[in-house]
């Protein structure tokens, strides 16, 4: 259990690196879905089963999916590339590298400094005592939660209408319109 | 060696958020910055996973459920407005989109 654990961090850091290192989008979105499957063999380590099956269906699976769509549908070519390799000078870079890494010190110190002192010993925490826990006193949250995605669901197929094309200006006219009634 | 300390998976945690962070900041593509913000939602799970483990209780694991929830929601409508800004400005540079105007 410990070796998955810090073998699989590792590599969850090193994925996490070349994702914002990189200057090709779809090579950033496959070291994305690495760092997260090693997340989830982090959980599955940790006895958090539930909680690492979710993160590969849905995290790995569902979002990502939806960021791959996304990427293809950009048909991004060789120039974002070349852009991405424009904008990545140390000048952009080396400021708020800076800045997390005062903060990452400032946490690491406080988590030393911190007398906690507890092992986690990786005993298994079923799917039944979540779900215990989500539909005994969590009922509520559950319910604010469903709201929350229905509210997403909305606001993504409003935002995301594409217009069409013909006659630009009398299409923004009435899209102003419509906004304003 | 049985276990692991506590202390280390909320490092970890704090690792991938600083590095999230960075790539937040640093981008100005609006794909990497999306990435990013998934990648600090993800940390933020992991750290009540740690908590929950640690202390044997299954609310870090529903909390993580949320969690997730959230992410879901903030990448479809993310996604939303980066083809909107896609469409408009035909490029996905962030800067673009500076302007309060249509």
């Amino acid at each position: 259990m410990e070796v998955a654990f810090y073998l699989s961090g590792l590599v969850a850091v090193l994925a996490t690196l070349g994702v914002i290192t990189n200057t090709n989008p779809v090579h950033a979105l496959l070291y994305l879905i690495v760092s997260l499957i090693a997340v989830a063999i982090v959980f599955f380590a940790l006895g958090a089963p539930f909680a690492g099956a979710l993160e590969i269906i849905v995290y790995a699976g569902a979002i990502m999916v939806l960021f791959v769509f996304v990427v293809m549908m950009l048909n991004l070519g060789e120039s974002v590339v070349a852009q991405e390799k424009a904008w990545l000078t140390p000048k952009a870079w080396l400021g708020p590298s800076v800045l997390a890494a005062v903060l990452l010190l400032t946490l690491i110190a406080t988590l030393w400094l911190g007398d906690i002192g507890k092992v986690i010993q990786g005993d298994t925490l079923t799917a039944k005592e979540v779900g215990t826990t989500l539909f005994g006193p969590w009922l509520l949250i559950v319910e604010l939660a469903a709201m929350l995605l229905l509210a997403a669901l909305v606001t993504a197929s409003h935002v995301g209408r594409v217009s069409p094309p013909e006659k630009p200006a009398m299409n923004q006219e009435t899209g102003a319109r419509k906004e304003h009634s | 060696m049985s276990g692991v300390p506590m202390e280390h998976g909320l490092v970890l945690a704090a690792m991938l958020f600083a590095l999230g962070l960075a790539g937040l900041m640093f981008r100005r593509n609006m794909v990497f910055i999306l990435m990013s913000l998934e990648i600090m939602l993800n940390s933020a799970g992991l750290a009540f996973i740690v908590g929950g483990t640690a202390w044997g209780q299954p609310e870090g694991q529903a909390m993580f459920l949320l969690v997730i929830t959230l992410a879901a929601a903030e990448a479809s409508v993310g996604l939303a407005l980066l083809l909107q800004l896609n469409n408009r400005f035909k490029t996905l540079d962030t800067d673009a989109a500076s302007r309060m105007r249509g």
